[in-house]
């Protein structure tokens, strides 16, 4: 009679099924459909999509690409321990270095124009929060990604750390200029 | 082999004598786990509380680590290990397979916990649920995981080998009931879910030791998911049987149609284990293409699976009211449920955040555009707590009203309080499920110690709403942690101070089941059909709720920075 005992027609899976279960299993079908077309719609029209361009690394090579960057862009220094405010150039190709406890350098973009950022770490897992617009991306040592962006809307924004990195996790902000 | 069989005068379950011992022991294994899973859980609500902040950064990340592992894996595996003997040894009436060998797995399961817990506490293993390398914990942190691993497969073995005592010595004929069968797609994805944790962990386990040399920290994120995500589909196939249970035993409720109830079960075995990629939508590594198949578990058949049961139990209760005679309305059948006894009221509350709440949450956080405004963000843990703890969690607190009694022969104590504790419980673990995600919709970060940023080189300043729904989390989570340690204490007084109830009758031989004939079904079938009107406006309710989130959060998605 019940669920906890073996079903009472032995021959249960000749039972027709209900209408309004089967109009609920098509609903629920129908909008599993319309869920997974919706990805691919966006990824065809929508403006915001993760890149796939990933390449693979080592904190070494990422870190000398990285320098040389920041020594052929920089503008000014800012705070205390003098953090490099990089300006990424026409080509559009910018790099920011997540490391215990800190993103490195600053950069600054301008508003309407489309970027590649390379990402990667030198340690352990970070994670890329961009405040406030809430861009969250995470970034894995020995990879380097190459996230194309472009911003909409003049501002300062932070870079979080939302991967747990160690006990100076909560410390690790970063800065990027919207001009 | 010698053993005793107990009829239990007031359930009629059957419990054999060695299945019953384990399952009182790893039952009560879960509850103790819980107890130190519910103190770490108030340290970790008063950290993040901002006007408390109580723990310093180095103890928090500890405490979150202890709290995460005692919670997602040692409490609930050992209830689950007790629900799958229940659902063998007792709901099939014969005896369990191999009772030293579950007592084997049993030990090794504690033992595990324990060298894990210790290696958390000296401190040196703080690295969270998820030990994503290169960050590494001391060497017996691994170890005492794989040891649980290796016990609960054990357990999940015993499982297996039960059904076919169970087969061979005909304790019952036909196909196995509905909740064995959910069971046995719990027991499957277990053994998948517990391969995939072994495929990493002892890798990890060697490079902690020096063995290995470096592990790859985007394939260790993969592989550690197929644990990660797995075991909590584990747990929803558990509690999904749960549910069935206590319809069952509440209303005396059938499925509407075993053939899609266990249907559904089915798609969960054949796509739930994609479901690691709900937790790499926002990775570097892996393709567009690998993430849009993986994450809808291709094509949203594991969800279509869930918005199956979530019509087919309250389907299967309403039919039993309406047969009963509560025909009045759309509603009559519900208001006149049993809202005081807490096996019901537990489940349902179950039932309902976890479809509304965690349900809709989760495939909204799965998809994979979406997933970038909630990636690590205070919404993921929102989400799980919808899930993992007003579901499963609480899909457990609410059978063990009906266990105390039947399997430890004890009547509950302070029965107003047990009225009480689910709601109370249930309803701050959901608020709170709710005030989280809204934190995470706001950014918020998970895991994370300081919302002010001490020690860094700039400021930011979170939206005062930000501050407002981590006030609110803090409010509504000690509440929740109130509502479990009442649980606790409920349970636990009840086991040594409850009165001590009559065992029933004992056997030397098991009673099958009785078959039922062929007539009986016919009249059981004959004219039997009754509509459930009210089951299906709750679906659409449900329906109406997930597709109007969906869209806002593509509309949010819209609004940020282009990204390609």
């Amino acid at each position: 009679m019940s669920a906890i005992l073996p079903p009472s027609n032995r021959l249960w899976w000749k039972q027709p099924i209900d209408k309004v279960e089967w109009a609920w299993i098509a609903i629920a079908f129908v909008w599993g459909m319309v869920m997974f077309v919706m990805m691919i719609y966006w990824h065809i029209y929508g403006k915001q999509n993760l890149s796939n361009e990933t390449y693979k690394t080592t904190p070494e090579m990422f870190a000398a690409k990285a320098e040389k960057f920041i020594a052929e862009n920089t503008i000014r220094t800012e705070t205390e321990q003098n953090i490099p405010v990089v300006k990424v150039p026409a080509s559009g190709e910018g790099y920011l270095i997540a490391r215990l406890w800190a993103w490195y350098p600053i950069l600054e973009l301008e508003k309407g124009k489309t970027y590649k950022i390379h990402l990667s770490s030198m340690d352990y897992n970070h994670g890329f929060s961009l405040q406030p617009v809430n861009i969250n991306i995470q970034v894995i040592p020995g990879y380097e990604h190459v996230v194309k962006m472009t911003p909409t809307k003049e501002g300062t924004y932070a870079i979080v750390c939302n991967e747990y990195c160690g006990i100076g996790h909560h410390s690790m902000l970063g800065r990027i200029y919207v001009k | 082999m010698a053993t005793t069989y107990r009829t239990c005068p007031v359930s009629g379950l059957q419990f054999e004598n060695n299945a019953e011992k384990l399952m009182r022991w790893n039952a009560v294994a879960g509850v103790l786990w819980m107890l130190v899973g519910g103190i770490t859980a108030l340290l970790v609500i008063l950290t993040r509380w901002p006007a408390i902040k109580l723990l310093p950064a180095e103890q928090f990340y500890l405490i979150l680590t202890a709290h995460g592992i005692d919670m997602l894996i040692l409490w609930i595996l050992f209830f689950e290990i007790a629900v799958l003997y229940f659902a063998s040894s007792t709901l099939l009436r014969c005896r369990l397979a191999a009772p030293k060998i579950a007592w084997l797995g049993f030990w090794l399961m504690a033992a595990g916990g324990v060298i894990t817990n210790v290696a958390i506490f000296q401190g040196e293993s703080s690295v969270m649920f998820t030990s994503y390398v290169p960050m590494q914990a001391a060497w017996h942190f691994y170890l005492g995981i794989i040891l649980v691993a290796v016990g609960a497969l054990i357990g999940v073995g015993v499982f297996f080998g039960t059904l076919v005592v169970a087969r061979r010595d005909k304790t019952y004929s036909g196909s196995l009931p509905l909740v064995s069968f959910g069971a046995l797609t719990a027991a499957i994805i277990a053994t998948f879910t517990i391969l995939s944790g072994a495929g990493i962990l002892v890798p990890t386990f060697l490079w902690s030791v020096g063995l290995i040399k470096e592990i790859d920290p985007q394939l260790y994120r993969m592989v550690w998911w197929g644990l990660g995500h797995s075991s909590q589909q584990i747990n929803v196939a558990a509690h999904v049987s749960v549910w069935y249970l206590t319809a069952a035993v509440i209303f005396g409720a059938k499925p509407l149609s075993e053939k899609v109830s266990r249907f559904a079960f089915l798609l969960y075995i054949l796509f739930l284990q994609l479901a690691s990629a709900h937790h790499l939508l926002s990775d570097p590594g892996m393709s567009a293409e690998w993430k849009v198949l993986n994450t809808s578990y291709f094509m949203y058949f594991a969800v279509m699976a869930s918005m199956i049961h979530g019509f087919t139990v309250p389907g299967a209760i309403e039919a039993a009211q309406r047969r009963k005679g509560y025909t009045n309305g759309l509603f009559e059948w519900l208001r006149k449920a049993p809202w005081g006894n807490p096996v019901f009221s537990g489940m349902f509350i179950s039932l309902v955040s976890f479809g509304f709440l965690g349900g809709i949450s989760g495939v909204v956080l799965g998809t994979e555009q979406i997933n970038m405004l909630m990636h690590n963000t205070f919404y993921v843990p929102g989400h799980f707590h919808t899930t993992v703890v007003t579901g499963t969690t609480l899909a457990f607190m609410s059978i063990t009203y009906l266990l105390v009694p039947v399997l430890f022969r004890r009547e509950m104590i302070l029965p107003k309080l047990c009225q009480i504790q689910p709601y109370l419980f249930g309803i701050s673990m959901s608020v709170l499920g709710l005030v989280m995600m809204g934190a995470g919709t706001l950014g918020v970060s998970r895991r994370h110690w300081d919302m002010a940023f001490s020690g860094a080189p700039f400021q930011y300043e979170w939206p005062g709403a930000a501050y407002l729904m981590m006030g609110l989390t803090g409010v509504f989570g000690v509440i929740a942690v109130i509502g479990g340690a009442l649980w606790i204490v409920l349970v636990v007084g009840s086991l040594l101070f409850g009165k001590k109830l009559d065992g029933g009758k004992v056997s030397n031989q098991p009673t099958p089941i009785p078959d039922q004939t062929q007539a009986a079904a016919a009249v059981a079938h004959g004219h039997d059909h009754v509509g459930v009107p009210g089951t299906v406006v709750l679906a659409l309710l449900l329906f109406v709720c997930f597709v109007l989130y969906y869209f806002v959060n593509w509309k949010y998605l819209s609004e940020v920075w282009l990204l390609s």
